[in-house]
């Protein structure tokens, strides 16, 4: 029978995606980094990503009896409820919430120093089993370089980025990992034994069904984990912003109607042969 | 003025990628003492850029030879210490993004991804980068040295000088040991590898390929096919609306060939060609974030008021996709 296993997920908060952005004068909590215009009342979702890799957290804690998940999730304390409202219907797990910013533009270095000293005082946590999953990068800062230095500082350098499926080998043989690289291929490799770190692309899975079972059992100890949320201390050193704005988005578009089409396709012919 | 480490991991035989060669031709436009670092199973002398005045260390050997975070970390962390250089600039390979971010964490210094742009800024280097997929764009810089930087592939032409590297300095890198063990590459079969990241075309297939056409019926198969033969034809990349990519993968008949790979946008690509062709398309994701970089840009749309091609696209042709990829197939056979 296989180990049972630890799976701890971090997954961020960020805006909807179906709102339009606009960048905004820093604010008083954070004075060095730019913000969003209205950025606290902006809806918002698990970034897609870290979603992915909660519901393959939750897919492969069910193959592997007496496994449990973990979400470590760092945002505003407001925003984290609303948020997971909806996200504690999809898959079980238990929620360690950490109240500061979700913004795109503090640092990944600091925001993976208050991910990984939360992680460290897991109760329970066996990290010799540890699969410490996440989105490969978010929506917000798009980066990929979170996850790897949680890794880092938790002193795990199995490492694999753009994941898109893990499976367990027969007999405990450890695991197959497959990671996206150029060119639409995957690289695949074999892990022998925990822990590791897998920043997930989007995988094969699809969304779960919302379960209200499984989201009573997590509301339980979600509103407790919200109410305990530590302050992070985000307001270290970071970038300097030179400049932020939003790119020149509209062009004069050129409405064909009523044209034949042959010849739109020889238009476009001629268009794919230019220089 | 920063000193600067080229850091580039070489190909199976030896030579330097485009990528690496794009950074190569950041760093020499930067200006600053420069470094070449190497990692890679072995070094191809010959294949060097003949900058004499650049000094070149690697790190070689079989146990380097594929990706794999450990023996990597370990490569380039030796590298970056043994060059002393405080702006490291690395390509922002699938290999290098997989590792570098932690390895600044081992040097003590900061690490950003995905630039779009190197300069100086009031005599510092500065990057410039997108925030929130591609729909904010922002200039910073940074105190916090040493400072790596990962351009992105395509935003820098690569650098075309002569050949031929004076002297390697070999920098001794003893193997961590690991769990992992680097097995394969799998690539799509032949017909259906769809990604091509040198093409100059980028198709984008939307959703509305899999609706109810005009005689009331769904015609799944046809489209595929039709795009099938445009692929071929054409040698386009093939990229896909995130509607069109989950209904693939939910198991319905839509495009055999059509992967979450495909899927550009929110939670896809944002890939760079010179051109792209939308199809069917009618949401924000395939015209704003994932065409973000496609330079010339035309739609195929049934809807004239479609508010993300309108402003989006340089032509968008009213008609009935099918229609015209029908014609564009008899023209290109």
């Amino acid at each position: 029978m296989p180990t049972p296993l630890h799976i701890v997920v971090c997954g961020g908060i960020v805006p909807d995606p179906l709102q339009t952005l606009e960048p905004a004068a820093p604010n008083a909590a954070f004075p060095a980094q730019p913000s969003l215009k209205n950025e606290m009342m902006l809806p918002a979702v698990l970034d897609p990503w870290a979603a992915h890799a909660l519901f393959e957290a939750a897919h492969l804690s069910a193959q592997v009896p007496g496994s449990k998940v973990w979400l470590v999730s760092l945002g505003p304390k407001a925003k984290l409820q609303q948020v997971m409202m909806t996200i504690a219907q999809k898959a079980p797990f238990e929620l360690v919430a950490i109240d500061g910013p979700a913004s795109g533009f503090t640092d990944a270095f600091a925001a993976a120093a208050a991910l990984a000293a939360t992680i460290e005082q897991i109760p329970g946590l066996d990290r010799g089993r540890l699969l410490l999953f996440g989105g490969w990068e978010s929506a917000s800062r798009g980066a990929g370089s979170t996850l790897q230095m949680v890794g880092e500082r938790l002193g795990i350098t199995e490492q694999f980025q753009g994941v898109d499926r893990i499976a367990a080998r027969a007999e405990g043989a450890g695991f197959e990992i497959m990671e996206r690289i150029e060119g639409g291929r995957h690289q695949v490799s074999l892990l022998s034994s925990p822990p590791a770190v897998l920043g997930w692309a989007t995988g094969y899975l699809p969304e779960p069904r919302n379960n209200p079972q499984v989201g009573m059992a997590n509301m339980r100890t979600i509103m407790p984990a919200l109410q305990r949320a530590k302050a992070a201390a985000m307001n270290g050193a970071g970038p300097s912003f030179a400049s932020v704005r939003l790119p020149a988005v509209e062009r004069q578009t050129r409405i064909v109607k009523d044209m034949p089409p042959e010849e739109i396709a020889r238009e476009i012919v001629a268009w794919m042969g230019e220089e | 003025m920063d000193s600067i480490l080229v850091l580039a991991h070489t190909e199976a035989d030896g030579t330097l990628g485009k990528p690496a060669l794009e950074a190569l031709s950041a760093a020499v436009a930067l200006g600053g003492e420069l470094t070449l670092g190497l990692v890679g199973c072995t070094v191809a002398q010959a294949s060097l850029p003949a900058l004499p005045s650049v000094r070149v260390l690697a790190v070689t050997g079989e146990p380097f030879a594929n990706p794999r975070y450990a023996t990597d970390a370990a490569a380039a962390e030796a590298l970056c210490r043994a060059s002393g250089a405080s702006l490291i600039l690395a390509p922002g390979t699938s290999r290098w993004a997989r590792v570098l971010p932690g390895v600044a964490y081992r040097l003590g210094g900061r690490a950003d991804t995905h630039a779009t742009g190197l300069a100086l800024h009031d005599g510092a280097p500065a990057i410039t980068r997108w925030f929130y997929r591609q729909r904010i764009e922002a200039v910073l810089t940074r105190a916090e040295r040493p400072w790596i930087v990962l351009p992105d592939a395509g935003c820098f032409a690569p650098w075309t000088g002569a050949t031929g590297a004076a002297h390697i300095e070999s920098v001794p890198v003893d193997p961590p040991s690991t769990r992992t063990t680097w097995e394969r590459i799998e690539a799509p079969a032949a017909d259906r590898q769809t990604i091509r990241p040198d093409a100059k075309l980028l198709f984008v297939a939307g959703a509305g390929w899999t609706k109810k056409q005009a005689d009331g019926a769904v015609h799944a198969a046809d489209a595929a096919a039709l795009i099938h033969n445009f692929l071929e034809r054409s040698q386009a990349s093939l990229g896909g609306s995130k509607s069109l990519v989950d209904l693939s993968g939910e198991g319905e008949a839509v495009l055999p060939f059509m992967t979450h790979m495909n899927q550009i946008g929110q939670t896809g690509a944002t890939p760079r060609h010179p051109k792209g062709l939308s199809t069917c398309c009618h949401g924000e994701e395939p015209h704003v974030v994932g065409w973000r970089f496609i330079a010339q840009r035309r739609a195929v749309n049934l809807d004239p008021n479609c508010g993300w091609a309108r402003g989006k696209a340089d032509v968008l042709y009213i008609a009935d996709a099918f229609a015209v990829l029908r014609e564009l197939n008899r023209l290109l056979a």
